[in-house]
C-alpha cells in the first residue's frame, strides 16, 4: 500500500504534466514516469511478469519510438496555448469532469467482497497455461497483428525514388553550380577549433588571418548560447605555463 | 482495491482531456497511450480481486496491440509530416459541411 | 319498321363516327355519306310514322328495350325507346329538316377544307337529338341531352381558328352546363322519390306525390330547359352561337336543339300538371323571354343575330304554351314544328344572302337584293309571312292558338303574347326591308348572285312547308294526334270569340308591319350603324342584349373568379406553405445540424466523449436506480 500512496500522486501529477506541457518532449518524459510507476504498481499487485513486460515493451520500446519520432518531426515545435475551436476548451472541461466523476463513481461500485489474491500460484506458469490454453487463438492472431504492423510501418515510411539516383559526378557538378550561383561552400563544412590543449566543439575554428569561422560550430550550440569565444585565455594560459613553469613539462 | 480503480479512472479521464485539448498529433497519441495504460491497471486490479489470471492475460494482449498500434500510428504521422510539414491535427479539416 | 326504330339513331351515329375515323381519304365523298345517312334516318322515321298512323288511336305508344344499360342494386336503367305520337313528330322534324340542311350544306361548305368533319358532327348531332326524343328513360334522355350539347360545342366552334368562335362555343357549353345541373338534380330527385327514372313511371307516380316534390321536379326540369332552349336567365349564349356556320344556326339553334327544352316540358306533362307553381314559373319564363328576344331582335344589325333574337322569342311562345297545361301542350308542339320550318327557312335564306354578299353579316351593307337573288327573296318572304303570323301561312295557325289559350288562362300572359306578336312583325319587317328592299348599300367588290341549286332547292322545300305547314291543324288533327300523350283538353273560356281575337292579333301585326315599313322601307337607311349616343335608351339596351352578359359577369363570373383566386391563394400560402414549410423547417434544422461537421478531429472526439458520458450515465441510472 505504501507503494500505491507514494506513486499515485506522482502518477497523477505526471499525467497532468503530459497533458499540460508546452513542449512535447517534456510531455513524453512525464509519460515515461507514469509508465514506470505503473510497472511498480503491477509488481505490487502480484503481476511480476507484467512488471517486466511493462518496462521492456512500454517504457523501453514504445516510449523510445515516441522520442525518435519527436526528434524527427520537430523538437522545437510547441503548441500555442490559444484554442482555435470555439467552446472546445469549456465544453471539453465540463464533459471531462463529468465523465471523470461518473466513471469513478461507477467503477467504485463494482468492488464487492475482499481481495482474493493469487494464493501462491506461480505467475509466469499460470500466464503460460492461459496463453497457450484458452487464449491460444488470440495469441496467434496478435502475432499476426505484429507482423502486419511491422510491414505497415515499412510501407508507410517508404519513399519512392522518383528520379534516377544521382551519381557522384552529378553531385559534384551540383556542388560547383551552387557555389557559382550562391557562393555556398562546395567542400565539407569546416570542423570546430583544434587547440593546443584540447579539441572544443563549442569553439569556432580560426581562419588564417585569425578571425573565427562561424560555419564550423554547430547551429544548435549557437542557438543555446553555448558558443565559446574565449580561446584567447587558452593561448594565454599556455604562454603563462611556458613562461612560468620551466620545471613543468 | 477501490483506490487502484479510482486511480485508473482518474488517469483515463486525464488522458481523455489531453486528447480533447492538445493539437500536436504526437501528444494526442501519447494521451491515448495513457488511457490504454489506465485500463491495463484496471485489468490487473480486477485480476487480483477475482484471483484468476485472465485479467493479466488481457493486459498483456492490450500491451501487444498497443505496441502494434503505436508503430503504425507513428508511421502515419511521419508520412503526413513529410507532405504537410505540420503535426497540427487541426490542419486536416477539409471533410466539413 | 317500328321494331327497327333504333336504326334512326344507329345510322347517323355510325356514319358520323365513321367519317371522323376514316380520315382525309373520305374528304371527297364524306358529305354525300353524311347526307345519305340523314336521309336514311328520315326514311326509317317516315316508315315508323306510317305504321303508327295505321294503328288505332289508343294504341300508338310503341316501346322496345334494346338492352340493359345500368343495373346496380335497386337502380335499373334500360336502353329503351318509346315511339309514340310526340316522338314521331319530332323524329320527322329532325330528320326531315335535318336532311334538307345536310343538302344545303353540301353547297354552303363546298369551299371548306374540313367539310367531311362538319358532316360528321352534323350526323352525331342528329343521332344525339334522336336519342333525346326517343328515350323512354330520363337518363337515356340525358345522354342525348349531353350529346346535343357536345355537338353544339363542336359546331359553334367549327371555325376553330377564330377566337370569337371558340369563345362562343365555350360560352354555350358552360351556360348549358348550368341548365344540365338542374336536369341532373331532377333525375336524382325522381330516383330518390320514385325509385325509377322511366319517364312514363315518373309521370304516373308524381300525381300521388306531394306538391312540393312535383314543384321541385318541375322547377329543376325548367332550369334544364332554360339552359338548352336559351330562355331567360340562361339566354346569353344564343346570340354568340351565331359564330357557327349558318347551316348549324339553322339546324341546331333554330329548328331542333333549342326546342329540346320544350320537348322536355311537354314530355314531363305529368309533373307540370301536378304543380301549379311550376306551371306559373314556365309561363313567366316564356312571356319574359318572348318579349326580351323581340326587344333584342329590333336592335341588331347582324342578320343572324337578329334571327337569333327571333328564335329566343318564338321559343318563349312555345314555353308559354307549354306552361298553360294540357290546353297548351299541343299548340306548343305545333308551333315548334311550324317554327322549325320557317326559322330554318329564314336562316338558310340568310345564309344564301351571306353567300352572295361575300359572307358579310351586316345588314347595313345589304339593300335591294331582291332583284339580284329572286329565289332567295321569294322563299325568305314566305318564311317572313309565316313568322309574323299572316294567314294562311303556318305561323298564323300556331301562334294564334297560343295567344288564344294564353288569353283564356291569364290575361297578362295573353297581353304579353299579343304585344310580342306586334314587335315580331316590326323587327321581321325591318330585317326584310333592310336586306331585300330599299336602296343598294353594297360595299365595293360585292356582286350578289343567286346561290347554286343545291342551296336553293332546300330553301324552296322549306318555304313550301312554311306556307302549307298550317295543314297540320286542319280539323284539329294535331291536337287529336297528341291528346293521348298530353292529356285531354277541356274547353277553355275565352274573353271574346275566337275570330275577334284573331282579328285583334292581325291588327297588331299589321301595325307592326306598317311601322317597320315606314321606318326602314320608306326612309333611306344609313350605311353605318348609328353611334350609341344617337339612339334611344331602348335601342342601346337591346344592343347590349339587355345587359345579359353584364349580369352574368357580375353574378357568376366575377364572384367565381374571386373565389378561385382566394382558393388558389389559400392553397398556395396555406396548404402548400404548410407542406413545404415542414420540408423547409427540416432543411433549416439540417443546415443548423450540419454546422457540427466542422472537420476538426477534436470536435468529433468531444462528441465521442460526450456520448460515452451519456452511456455511462444511463448505465449508472439503470444499475443504481
Amino acid at each position: 500500500m505504501t507503494a500505491f500512496w507514494i506513486l499515485a500522486p506522482l502518477m497523477v501529477v505526471a499525467a497532468l504534466g503530459l497533458v499540460l506541457a508546452r513542449k512535447a518532449i517534456h510531455g513524453a518524459l512525464c509519460l515515461a514516469v507514469v509508465m514506470l510507476s505503473l510497472a511498480v504498481l503491477y509488481a505490487a499487485q502480484g503481476a511480476p511478469f507484467l512488471f517486466a513486460v511493462q518496462i521492456i515493451v512500454y517504457t523501453g520500446a514504445i516510449m523510445m519510438l515516441f522520442l525518435f519520432v519527436l526528434m524527427l518531426i520537430g523538437v522545437e515545435s510547441a503548441d500555442s496555448m490559444r484554442e482555435t475551436i470555439r467552446g472546445q476548451r469549456a465544453a471539453g472541461f465540463v464533459v471531462v469532469v463529468l465523465f471523470g466523476l461518473l466513471a469513478i463513481a461507477g467503477v467504485a461500485q463494482t468492488v464487492t467482497g475482499s481481495v482474493r489474491g493469487f494464493g501462491g500460484q506461480p505467475n509466469v506458469e499460470g500466464l503460460a497455461a492461459l496463453l497457450f490454453g484458452p487464449y491460444v487463438l488470440a495469441f496467434e492472431l496478435t502475432s499476426a497483428l505484429l507482423i502486419t504492423a511491422a510491414l505497415a510501418a515499412m510501407v508507410l515510411a517508404h519513399r519512392e525514388r522518383l528520379g534516377a539516383r544521382p551519381t557522384q559526378a552529378a553531385l559534384s557538378q551540383q556542388r560547383m553550380r551552387d557555389y557559382a550561383e550562391s557562393g555556398k561552400h562546395p567542400g565539407n563544412p569546416p570542423t570546430p577549433g583544434v587547440f593546443a590543449r584540447h579539441n572544443a566543439v563549442d569553439t569556432p575554428a580560426l581562419l588564417p588571418d585569425g578571425s573565427p569561422l562561424e560555419e564550423s560550430i554547430s547551429a544548435s550550440l549557437v542557438a543555446r548560447g553555448q558558443r565559446r569565444d574565449g580561446y584567447d585565455d587558452d593561448i594565454e594560459t599556455v604562454q603563462q605555463q611556458l613562461e612560468g613553469g620551466d620545471s613543468d613539462d | 482495491m477501490t483506490e487502484y480503480l479510482t486511480l485508473s479512472m482518474l488517469l483515463f479521464t486525464i488522458g481523455a482531456a489531453g486528447v480533447l485539448i492538445r493539437r500536436n498529433a504526437i501528444v494526442i497519441f501519447m494521451c491515448i497511450e495513457l488511457m490504454l495504460n489506465a485500463t491495463n491497471l484496471a485489468f490487473v486490479s480486477f485480476s487480483r480481486q477475482h484471483g484468476n489470471l485472465d485479467g493479466q492475460v488481457a493486459a498483456f494482449f492490450v500491451m501487444v496491440v498497443a505496441a502494434a498500434e503505436v508503430v503504425v500510428g507513428l508511421a502515419i504521422i511521419v508520412s503526413i509530416y513529410r507532405t504537410r510539414r505540420t503535426t497540427s491535427v487541426d490542419e486536416a479539416s477539409l471533410l466539413r459541411f | 319498321m317500328l321494331d327497327y326504330a333504333w336504326l334512326l339513331v344507329a345510322i347517323p351515329l355510325v356514319s358520323g363516327l365513321g367519317l371522323l375515323v376514316w380520315g382525309k381519304e373520305a374528304d371527297r365523298f364524306g358529305h354525300l355519306i353524311g347526307t345519305a345517312a340523314s336521309a336514311a334516318s328520315f326514311v326509317v322515321g317516315l316508315g315508323a310514322f306510317v305504321q303508327l298512323l295505321a294503328r288505332p288511336a289508343d294504341d300508338r305508344t310503341f316501346s322496345k328495350t334494346l338492352f340493359t344499360w345500368i343495373h346496380a342494386g335497386p337502380f335499373h336503367v334500360d336502353m329503351a325507346y318509346t315511339f309514340d305520337q310526340l316522338a314521331a313528330l319530332f323524329v320527322l322534324l329532325i330528320t326531315g329538316v335535318g336532311t334538307l340542311i345536310h343538302v344545303y350544306s353540301i353547297g354552303y361548305m363546298a369551299h371548306d377544307a374540313r367539310r367531311r368533319r362538319f358532316f360528321a358532327y352534323l350526323n352525331i348531332f342528329i343521332a344525339a337529338m334522336l336519342t333525346l326524343v326517343l328515350a323512354s328513360d330520363y337518363l337515356v334522355l340525358f345522354l342525348g341531352w349531353e350529346g346535343v350539347g357536345l355537338a353544339s360545342y363542336l359546331l359553334i366552334g367549327f371555325w376553330q381558328h377564330k377566337d370569337s368562335a371558340a369563345q362562343a362555343a365555350t360560352k354555350a357549353f358552360v351556360l348549358n352546363r348550368v341548365g344540365d345541373v338542374g336536369m341532373a338534380l331532377a333525375i336524382m330527385t325522381a330516383f330518390a322519390q320514385f325509385g325509377t327514372t322511366v319517364i312514363s313511371d315518373v309521370n304516373a307516380s308524381v300525381s300521388s306525390a306531394s306538391t312540393g316534390i312535383a314543384t321541385t321536379l318541375g322547377l329543376l326540369l325548367l332550369l334544364g330547359a332554360c339552359g338548352k332552349s336559351a330562355q331567360v336567365p340562361l339566354q346569353a349564349w344564343l346570340l354568340d352561337a351565331m359564330e357557327g356556320p349558318t347551316p348549324v344556326s339553322a339546324l341546331i339553334h333554330a329548328a331542333t336543339m333549342v326546342t329540346a327544352g320544350v320537348y322536355l316540358i311537354v314530355r314531363s306533362n305529368g309533373v307540370f300538371d301536378a304543380s301549379e307553381t311550376a306551371r306559373t314559373a314556365v309561363v313567366i319564363v316564356g312571356v319574359v323571354t318572348l318579349l326580351v328576344g323581340a326587344w333584342i331582335g329590333c336592335t341588331k344589325d347582324d342578320i343572324k343575330k337578329a334571327l337569333a333574337g327571333s328564335t329566343m322569342s318564338q321559343i318563349g311562345y312555345m314555353m308559354l304554351a307549354a306552361g298553360l297545361g294540357p290546353a297548351g301542350y299541343a299548340f306548343a308542339i305545333f308551333h315548334l314544328l311550324t317554327h322549325g320550318f320557317f326559322k330554318a327557312n329564314l336562316f338558310l335564306g340568310a345564309g344564301s344572302v351571306m353567300h352572295g354578299m361575300n359572307d358579310d353579316v351586316d345588314m347595313r351593307h345589304y339593300g335591294a337584293i331582291r332583284a339580284a337573288m329572286p329565289v332567295t327573296f321569294v322563299t325568305f318572304a314566305l318564311g317572313y309571312l309565316a313568322i309574323i303570323g299572316v294567314p294562311p301561312f303556318a305561323g298564323f295557325w300556331s301562334k294564334d292558338k297560343i295567344i288564344e289559350t294564353a288569353l283564356a288562362q291569364s290575361w297578362w300572359a295573353g297581353l304579353g303574347a299579343l304585344i310580342g306578336a306586334g314587335v315580331t312583325a316590326f323587327y321581321m319587317t325591318r330585317l326584310l326591308a333592310m336586306t331585300f328592299l330599299g336602296q343598294k348599300r353594297w360595299l365595293d367588290d360585292v356582286h350578289p348572285h343567286e346561290s347554286p341549286r343545291v342551296m336553293t332547292l332546300p330553301l324552296v322545300a322549306l318555304a313550301g312547308l312554311s306556307a302549307f305547314g298550317g295543314a297540320l291543324a286542319i280539323g284539329g288533327w294535331i291536337t287529336d294526334w297528341l291528346a293521348p300523350v298530353t292529356g285531354e283538353v277541356h274547353e277553355h273560356h275565352l274573353p271574346a270569340p275566337a275570330w275577334v281575337i284573331s282579328l285583334v292579333v292581325l291588327a297588331v301585326v299589321a301595325l307592326g308591319v306598317l311601322l317597320g315599313l315606314r321606318m326602314y322601307a320608306a326612309r333611306a337607311i344609313p350605311g353605318e350603324t348609328p353611334a350609341d349616343r344617337e339612339v334611344s335608351i331602348a335601342t342601346r339596351a337591346g344592343r347590349q342584349e339587355l345587359y345579359g352578359n353584364a349580369i352574368n359577369d357580375a353574378v357568376a363570373v366575377r364572384p367565381t373568379r374571386h373565389l378561385v383566386r382566394t382558393l388558389v391563394y389559400v392553397d398556395g400560402a396555406g396548404l402548400d406553405a404548410f407542406v413545404t414549410g415542414v420540408a423547409d423547417r427540416l432543411g433549416d434544422s439540417a443546415d443548423a445540424l450540419r454546422k457540427q461537421q466542422n472537420g476538426f478531429v477534436r470536435s468529433y472526439a468531444l462528441s465521442m466523449v460526450t456520448g460515452a458520458l451519456v452511456v455511462l450515465a444511463a448505465l449508472l441510472a439503470v444499475t443504481l436506480g
